[in-house]
Parts: structure tokens; C-alpha cells; sequence
């Protein structure tokens, strides 16, 4: 990238810059004209002054007005057509308007074409800066924090996109303006000319030295901010270890420190500033100073007339303006000069990885060669210590490699080479005889892969995680309608404009080929086998069952699964599975569901019958009173007010049990004694209006099986029924969208999957009742092949930030799976499995083992224990980062040493 | 059955027949009602203990694994209270308890136990009480027995 931004401008923006100048030039014409027109109507159309003489004037005389430029120079063109002093104001009116819209439109055309060359310039820096990110050398991380980086991209480089519109026109049109005044002046009296010019020379070169110290106070001002972003994220990504030392005061102080710097830094430019400002404006009024004071002796001595000198006077009237603002245009250029030196400097790294490496491939991505050679590769970060020392190997692609070692042999730094994101400080690595850090980075990102000791996840779904792999290029074009297609084509072409790619990240990306499959359609068993591979398939599984389905999307998995409702709710009729689960039936009081779930009888959609919400929604509450059950629900709240009070009251405020079992919290327990008490037993009538609210919430979080309170008998349950069944029948219009009844018969949206195969609730207390419901549930959904099915819903689980919303070994085995399911030429697997138990950790090699055999494909096995490495044809055992043994098993344990030594620990 | 109910049965349950009502309604409370179909087990020898139980209705067999296979050594019926041991002392089940019919029990997560136990310290002495008799009373059947055999 061009260090000076004007080159870098006016390289990526020339024709534009030009057009923008032109616009300027002719824009002046109108500028002047509407100008001098209202001169023209005040004086002859309004005042008749050029009527004086005759009836009628030429009108059309078009002239061209100069003397804002050039005073008194006037140039005629036309001669015109005769008018009166009435058809000539009226005229003149409407020349003057028209002069003014097009004026108006010449400077709504210019700003319009300025700002969308400084959008499509800043447009194209962030995307440099940003395919420079993806073209760091990997150690550079190491020193980069990405919130810098961040920064810099997003808010550090936004001033240039307001100035690169200016970058050129301003001066020349400022210039222009400021060297026609300045000629006017040399041609009325060269002396005084010559004074103004060396004055004005003063001001120019003066008043940059005084703003240098701004300049310079900017920059730090934007490293100092810079950093203020990255020791935030740094505070929000080591939050637990603040907490976990107590160190936040330490924390505090560090912040506060670098607000005081920022602030010094900061008042400091505002001192500097003003002083600068006030020099600034001095100078400025010194040229007025002069001609007054040379003029002035000239007329007196008589070396020059007065009228002279008021002209002088005059033509300087409209010179401080363009200077001044030539002087501002130039401290903005300066500043955004420093900023963007000071961003670029960040974004070149010593290594950059050639942009061909990251090219995107024609066709489906070559083989990778059947043979890596390392030679004597050493890997040193500061040259003393050696990671690795002089590795020299032979690799056929196909082998089945394990490396065992203890945990600073190197071997991880090994497994780090093979895979190019740690690169060697000597040495080389050939792939069939030639240089392995030049293959393109498809060849490497199809052919093979690698899973470290960390995996990172995007925020995205599971299945978009697991396919992350696969999407090297597009491979089918995204369909779109004419319209769309127009729309997609334009933005395309303003993206090459701005020297963007014009890559469409809704076309498929996905190289099912890679993943073994022929397209979208026989995708998930190959998901499904790799998610098998690493064990997570279950956990998905239950993932999926915890998921929704929209029927209008799915309408067949909506249906396939109402099946496996019938089907389940059929085997549950089996003696065995009597009693574990109570189903919803529109006719019977459920007593395993609240008191809000059994009168709603269905899933709240929003928020208006979500949670305690139900207790006071205005048309629920006309349903009991119209229902009269209202009071007696109000009696129960009491009834479980006095029973909470009675249980709770001795227990301290913090204790877990008030969460996990209280209807009324801690913190309101004592306001509900306090109503208690004033009532004196006095039953619901004496309740305050104010306090009923707070009374209802309670009986509509009530489950009679759970809560076992005795509350609701069967005439109870009548009523509640009665309640349920008002409660459906007049449901308003507007609040049809609010819930979704339970209908044996339909699939329900709002309901998880799992929801939706039961239909119903388990019984509370039931020993092994969720185990055992859990896997009749399984079985039906196998032998209905749903059991697929229910993990594509799963695959759409969203895996959040860094995929925390997965437990860490999920991670892990997604991570690996994401490597398997591109089934890849040379897998490197380097101590992935570490996080898992020990059998897991068996099972895992064995089924990538197996696998690799079977397809003769490579795996490099960095083990985390030496033990791993037994069913692995090769074996290379490192120490202090060299290779100490290499061969078969049985050879080595012939030879013993190290290598026994190891797998005895 | 309702909560009440519980109550009054949990006062006629030894190891707890001390302990004010009140407390016993919230030990209730915060406990959950469990029942096992016949052949289920509470809990299997050796397993960590997380829960203790108080039997509401129904019969069940203590078992214990011994080189030949396992034998009954007592059954517990309403009323009885079991698995305490494993949750007092940290060590695991000492016993399978197995459903002989259809049970009916109280469970006391460890949890729930060792926080009310951590609010009402007299309930631990009441426990503790209980225990103490308990083994004055082992402490009197060894007596007797070294006697018997002595003699």
C-alpha cells in the first residue's frame, strides 16, 4: 500500500476527481450569474433605471458577469429581444429562479459524487486493510490485540472517507479563487502585490509549523484511544480472572491512568489549538495591516491614487477566505495524512502471505501430492530457543503417523508446521519437490486438515460450523428472480469499484463432493456419520429435540413427526408405561400442569401469556370473573401465601432453597407477612384491591402433583375446566396470534420437537420415568427414521460467541468433526482429543483410524498420552524438539529407550 | 397423598420424630414424592449417595452383594427411613434397595438436607440424638451378645 494517501487517492480515484473538478468549474458560471441577476431586477425591472429612456430594453443580452473575479469585466454574447419594464421583471424573476435551481442542482450533483467517491475509497482501504488481516503471517497475532485492529478498521480510518472528496477539488478551486485575487492585486500595484504575496507566503509556511505540535499530540491522541479499545476487550475477555484474584481495584487503576494520559493528551491539543488559532487570526489581518499602512503612504506621497488602493482593498476583500480555508484544508490533510500512515504502518507485517495463495480455484482443488520432505526445520521464535531443532522426515501423505513425546519435545509445534500456521525459521518442507509454503491455501484448506488443542466456533449454527470446511469457493450460483438478479448485478459492480470482490456469500459455498456427497440432498448422513465419528451425534440429538420446527417450512417433518406423536402415544397405552406421562386432554384437568398452563392449554407465542404475565392479562382476568372462579383463585394465593410464610419465614434471605422452592421470593416474603398479619385471618374479602394482583400470580404458578398442597379437588378441577374452555371460545381476535392450543391433531409451532412427540407432561416422581419416556421416545423415532431428521434440527442450534452455549468437550468434538467431514488427504491431529476421558479418547482415534485405513488417507497423530500411539503404523517420539526414534512399533519396542520409557509412563 | 399428610407421617419416622412441625412441613415441602414400580432400585451398593428416603407405602428389600451373589439382609416398610448413612457419612451406598411392590417414597436430596440442616442447627441435634441412642442402643445388643457368649 502507498504510504502517501495522495497517491493512493488520486491512483483509485483519478477519473472521478476529474469529472468532480469539471463540475466545479462550469458550476461557477451559475454561481455568478445568480449573482448579478437580482442586481439586474432591483435596478431596471423594479427601479426602471434602464427605462428611463426608452419603453422597451434588448433583454437576453447574455453576458457573462466576471467581476467577482474580475471586477467590471463584462462579456457580451447575445444582443437579445426587446421587452417592457413589466415583461422584464417578470422575466428577469424567473431567470433568477431558474439561475438558482440549477445552481442549486450543480452543488446537490457535486456533494452527491464527492461523498460516494469518499464512501467507495473508504470502502476500498477497509477492505485492504481487512484482506491484509487475513494475509498476516500467523505469529503476527501474537502481537496484535484484535480490538485494535477493530478499531482501526472501523472507526480510526472513517475521517479520510469525509476528506477524500475534498482531497483534490478544494485546493484547486480554493487556489483558483485565492490566485485571481492576488493577480487583480499584482495589477494594480505590483509593490503592493509583491507585499500581500510575501505576507500571505508568511502565513502559509508559519501557521503549518504552529499547527505541527496539534499534529502531533493527534497522533498520540489515536494510538492512546487505540489502546484504551484493546485493554477493554482485554478487560472483558480476562473478566473471570479479575474476579477470581480480586483484582479489579488494580484494574480501575490501570483504566484511570490511561483516562488521565488521554485527558492530558487531549487538553493539551486544546491549548495548542487555540494558540495556533490565535497566530492564526493575527496573521491573518496583518495583510490589511500592510496594504492600509503601504497604501496609505503611496497615496500620500502620491506614488499611487486612492481609487487604487480602495480596489486593492477590494480584490483583498475575497482573498482571506480561500486562504484560510486552503490553511484548514491543510491541516485536515496533514491529520489524515498521520492517520493513515499510522494505520497502514499496523497492517504490514514483515511476511505477508502472497495474495496468489489465497487465490479461488477454477475447478474442484488438485491433490496434494503424495510425499512431504522436511529438512532440517527449525523453528525458533528468538533464535535461542528451538522448538523444534533441525526436523528431518519423510511424510507420504497416505501414512499413519503417531508422535509421541513428552510436553516440551516439540511435538505440538511439530503438528503446528505440518498444518502452516507456525512457520519455520529454517529449513524447508517439500511437497513431491516443491515448496510446501507456496501451495495455494485451497489445496491445503481441501486437502487437508488439522484440529489443535483449542477449537474456535463462530456464532453460528452447528451445521454451518461443521460445514465451515467445506466452503473453499462458490460452487452453485445463488438463484434469484429478474429483479433481484438486477439488483444483485448492480451491487456487484459498484463492489468492483471499489476494488471489493464481487463474491456473493449467498451463492452455495458448500464442495459437497469434498464431504463425499453429491449435493444439499444426501448431505446430512455424511454429517451424521462424521458427527458418529466423534460421538456427538447423541448430543445433538437432543439438541434437535429440544429445537422447534416452523411446519410452513417443514410441512413433512411437521407431519412425520404428529406420526410419532400417534406412534408413542399408542405404546404408551402398554400396562408398563402406565402412569409416566399425563396427556393433554381438552376435557380433563391436568395435574401435572400449572393452574396458568391447564386454563391457557397451550403454548404462549410473544409475551402477552408468557410467564406471570398470564395472571394479569386484562382478558384472562375477564375470563374468571366471568367464569366465577376469579375469588377462589384469589383464596388460593392466599392459601399459598400463608403456607410460604409459614415455611419460608425462618430461613435466611440468601438461602438457595427460597430460589428453588418459594412462590414468593425472599425479598417479598416479609410484605407478605405484613398483609398477612393486617388481615388477621380475615379471609379474601378484606384483601385490598391493590394487593389482589400479587395474590393471583400465585395459584397460577401451582402444580398440584408437585406442589402437593391439596389445593384443587375435583370441583376445582371442574371450574378450572370450565375456565379453559371460556378462555378458548371468546379469545379476541387480536390475541389469536398469543397462543397456540394444544390439538392432538396438529403440529405445534411453538412447542419444542420433543413437546410435540409427548403431548403431554411427565408425571411427576415417577422413578426413571424420563429415562424411560426418553428412550421410547428414541425408539420411535428410529423405526420412523425420524432419528436424522431430529439432529438436522439440532445441526440448526446456535453455537454463540466462541460457541460457548456448548459445553467444552462439544466443542472439541465439533471441532473435530469440522475436520472429518471433508474427509481430508492428511488429518493432523494434534493432542485434540485431550479434553475428553480416556476411553473416549480410545474410541475417537479408533474411528478416525478406521476410517483413514480404509480410504487410504493420511493421519498424523500428535498423541497426549504415548500409549494412543500403539495401532499406528509409524511412530516418531520427539525430545527437546528433536526427532529421538522413528519406526514401527515393534521396532521400537525392540530398541527400548525412550520409547519404552514413555509407554511404560 | 397431600403435603399434611406427609407431615404427620414424617413425625412418627424416629430420626425425625423430634424435630418441630413446622420444619418438617418444609423438609416436605422441598422434598419430592417418588414412587417405584416393583424391581426398581433407590439406590445400588457402591454408587455415591445423593438422596435419603422416607418410605410412604409399599415394601422394600435391603440387599447386599456378598461373594455369592446378593442376599437379603432386612426389608423396610412404611415409616422406615434409608440411605441416610451414605449421605451423613460421604461414603457410598452400603446396601441395593430394591422395590418389592410398588413404593411410595419421600426423597431428601443431600442439598435440601444439609441447607435446612445449616438453617435449624437444633435439627441436627435432634438427629443427632437419634443417632446417639441408636448406637447406645448396638452399643447395649454387643453387650448383651459378648455377655451371651461368655456365658
Amino acid at each position: 500500500m502507498q504510504r502517501n494517501l495522495f497517491t493512493y487517492i488520486w491512483r483509485h480515484s483519478r477519473p472521478e476527481q476529474i469529472v468532480i473538478l469539471g463540475l466545479v468549474v462550469l458550476a461557477q458560471v451559475f454561481y455568478f450569474m445568480s449573482l448579478t441577476v437580482p442586481k439586474s431586477v432591483i435596478n431596471n425591472g423594479i427601479q426602471g433605471n434602464a427605462f428611463k429612456d426608452s419603453k422597451t430594453i434588448p433583454f437576453l443580452v447574455f453576458e457573462l458577469d466576471l467581476s467577482a473575479i474580475l471586477p467590471g469585466k463584462i462579456i457580451r454574447i447575445f444582443d437579445g429581444f426587446q421587452v417592457n419594464q413589466l415583461g422584464y421583471l417578470v422575466t428577469m424573476s424567473f431567470v433568477f429562479l431558474g439561475a438558482v435551481i440549477v445552481n442549486g442542482l450543480f452543488k446537490k450533483s457535486i456533494n452527491t459524487q464527492k461523498g460516494r467517491m469518499g464512501e467507495r475509497m473508504l470502502r476500498r482501504l477497509r477492505y485492504e486493510l481487512y484482506d491484509r488481516i487475513l494475509r498476516f503471517p500467523p505469529a503476527h497475532f501474537r502481537k496484535v490485540k484484535q480490538a485494535e485492529l477493530a478499531t482501526m478498521i472501523k472507526d480510526e480510518v472513517e475521517p479520510l472517507g469525509g476528506f477524500i472528496g475534498d482531497a483534490f477539488v478544494q485546493p484547486m478551486f480554493l487556489g483558483g479563487q485565492a490566485l485571481t485575487a492576488i493577480i487583480f492585486i499584482m495589477m494594480q500595484n505590483w509593490l503592493l502585490g509583491i507585499v500581500v504575496v510575501v505576507l500571505l507566503a508568511a502565513q502559509m509556511a508559519i501557521i503549518p509549523r504552529l499547527r505541527r505540535p496539534v499534529l502531533v499530540l493527534g497522533r498520540l491522541r489515536q494510538i492512546s484511544a487505540r489502546q484504551l479499545a484493546g485493554r477493554i476487550a482485554e478487560t472483558a475477555d480476562g473478566v473471570h480472572e479479575i474476579h477470581i484474584h480480586g483484582a479489579a481495584n488494580y484494574e480501575r487503576a490501570d483504566i484511570s491512568e490511561r483516562l488521565g494520559r488521554i485527558f492530558k493528551i487531549r487538553f493539551d491539543l486544546y491549548q495548542k489549538k487555540f494558540v495556533a488559532k490565535f497566530w492564526n487570526n493575527i496573521l491573518s489581518q496583518a495583510t490589511p495591516f500592510a496594504i492600509f499602512l503601504i497604501g496609505g503612504y503611496f497615496a500620500i506621497t502620491g506614488q499611487m491614487d486612492v481609487g487604487a488602493v480602495v480596489g486593492v482593498l477590494l480584490a483583498y476583500k475575497d482573498l482571506p477566505s480561500p486562504i484560510k480555508e486552503l490553511i484548514d484544508w491543510d491541516q485536515q490533510r496533514q491529520d489524515v495524512q498521520i492517520k493513515y500512515e499510522q494505520v497502514i504502518d499496523q497492517f504490514q507485517p514483515e511476511g505477508m502471505m502472497p495474495e496468489a495463495l489465497q487465490a479461488i480455484p477454477d475447478g474442484p482443488p488438485p491433490p496434494l501430492g503424495r510425499e512431504l520432505a522436511l529438512a532440517g526445520v527449525t523453528v525458533s521464535e528468538d533464535g535461542r530457543v528451538k522448538q523444534l531443532d533441525s526436523v528431518s522426515m519423510v511424510l507420504p501423505t497416505c501414512s499413519k503417523l503417531a508422535v509421541i513425546g513428552g510436553s516440551s519435545s516439540g511435538k505440538d509445534v511439530l503438528g503446528q508446521v505440518l498444518a502452516r500456521i507456525t512457520l519455520p525459521s529454517a529449513g524447508s518442507i517439500k511437497i513431491d519437490g516443491s515448496d510446501f509454503f507456496q501451495l495455494p491455501e485451497y489445496v491445503l484448506g481441501a486437502r487437508t486438515s488439522y484440529v489443535g488443542q483449542e477449537t474456535y466456533l463462530f456464532p453460528i449454527s452447528v451445521r454451518d460450523n461443521l460445514l465451515f470446511g467445506l466452503k473453499i469457493r462458490p460452487i452453485t450460483p445463488a438463484k434469484y428472480d429478474d429483479k433481484t438478479r438486477a439488483e444483485r448485478e448492480l451491487f456487484w459492480k459498484e463492489a468492483e469499484r471499489a476494488g471489493n470482490p464481487a463474491l456473493d456469500p449467498t451463492a452455495d459455498w458448500i464442495d459437497y463432493e469434498l464431504a463425499g456427497a453429491t449435493g444439499p440432498a444426501d448431505l446430512l448422513p455424511r454429517i451424521v456419520e462424521a458427527l458418529k465419528q466423534v460421538e456427538l451425534d447423541e448430543d445433538i440429538y437432543a439438541l434437535g429435540l429440544r429445537g422447534t420446527v416452523d411446519p410452513a417450512l417443514r410441512p413433512d417433518l411437521a407431519e412425520r413427526i404428529l406420526k410419532a406423536r400417534h406412534e408413542l402415544h399408542g405404546r404408551l397405552q402398554d400396562p408398563s408405561y402406565a402412569g409416566l406421562i399425563e396427556t393433554f386432554n381438552g376435557d380433563r384437568y391436568n395435574r401435572n400442569l400449572s393452574v396458568a398452563e391447564n386454563i391457557l392449554f397451550g403454548t404462549p407465542l410473544g409475551k402477552d401469556f408468557a410467564g406471570d404475565n398470564i395472571a394479569v392479562d386484562p382478558y384472562m382476568q375477564s375470563v374468571l370473573r366471568a367464569t366465577g372462579i376469579d375469588l377462589d383463585l384469589q383464596r388460593m394465593g392466599l392459601t399459598i401465601a400463608e403456607t410460604m410464610v409459614e415455611l419460608f419465614s425462618g430461613l435466611s434471605p440468601d438461602n438457595p432453597l427460597f430460589e428453588q422452592y418459594s412462590f414468593i421470593s425472599a425479598d417479598e416474603l416479609p410484605n407478605v407477612r405484613l398483609l398477612l398479619q393486617r388481615l388477621g385471618g380475615k379471609g379474601i374479602d378484606a384483601v385490598p384491591e391493590a394487593d389482589r394482583p400479587r395474590l393471583m400470580t400465585l395459584p397460577f404458578r401451582y402444580i398440584e402433583a408437585r406442589h402437593r398442597l391439596g389445593l384443587i379437588d375435583a370441583e376445582m378441577e371442574e371450574r378450572l375446566l370450565a375456565a379453559r374452555h371460556a378462555f378458548a371460545s371468546s379469545l379476541p381476535e387480536p390475541l389469536r396470534g398469543a397462543v397456540e392450543f394444544y390439538d392432538f391433531q396438529r403440529y405445534n409451532s411453538a412447542a419444542t420437537l420433543q413437546d410435540n412427540i409427548l403431548f403431554g407432561r411427565l408425571v411427576y416422581g415417577q422413578a426413571q420415568g424420563e429415562q424411560r419416556i426418553g428412550t421410547l421416545t428414541s425408539d420411535v423415532l428410529n423405526e420412523l427414521g425420524l432419528h436424522n431428521s431430529v439432529i438436522e434440527v439440532g445441526l440448526e442450534y446456535n453455537v454463540g460467541v466462541g460457541g460457548k452455549r456448548l459445553t467444552a468437550t462439544q466443542r472439541q468434538k465439533l471441532g473435530i468433526a469440522r475436520a472429518l467431514i471433508k474427509r481430508p488427504q492428511l488429518l493432523v491431529v494434534n493432542e485434540a482429543v485431550a479434553a475428553f476421558d480416556g476411553r473416549t479418547q480410545d474410541r475417537i482415534r479408533d474411528n478416525i483410524l478406521a476410517t483413514a485405513k480404509k480410504d487410504d488417507r493420511g493421519v498424523v497423530w500428535i498423541a497426549n498420552r504415548p500409549s494412543q500411539a500403539e495401532p499406528f503404523e509409524q511412530i516418531v517420539v520427539m525430545q527437546g524438539g528433536r526427532i529421538a526414534a522413528q519406526g514401527k512399533p515393534s521396532e521400537l519396542a525392540a530398541k527400548g529407550g525412550l520409547y519404552a520409557e514413555l509407554m511404560a509412563s | 397423598m397431600n403435603l399434611n399428610e406427609e407431615v404427620e407421617l414424617l413425625k412418627g419416622v424416629p430420626i425425625l420424630s423430634k424435630i418441630e412441625p413446622a420444619k418438617l412441613k418444609l423438609l416436605a415441602f422441598t422434598s419430592e414424592r417418588v414412587n417405584y414400580a416393583e424391581g426398581q432400585e433407590l439406590c445400588h451398593q457402591g454408587d455415591p449417595g445423593d438422596a435419603m428416603y422416607v418410605i410412604l407405602g409399599g415394601v422394600a428389600d435391603v440387599l447386599i452383594d456378598t461373594p455369592t451373589g446378593q442376599i437379603q439382609v432386612a426389608e423396610m416398610k412404611k415409616n422406615d427411613f434409608l440411605g441416610e448413612i451414605a449421605v451423613l457419612c460421604d461414603v457410598p451406598r452400603t446396601a441395593t434397595i430394591k422395590a418389592r411392590e410398588p413404593l411410595s417414597t419421600l426423597k431428601i436430596s443431600k442439598d435440601t438436607f444439609y441447607r435446612m440442616v445449616g438453617e435449624f442447627p437444633t435439627m441436627a441435634i435432634e438427629i443427632m440424638r437419634e443417632l446417639a441412642h441408636r448406637v447406645e442402643d448396638t452399643n447395649k445388643k454387643l453387650r448383651e451378645a459378648t455377655a451371651n457368649k461368655a456365658a
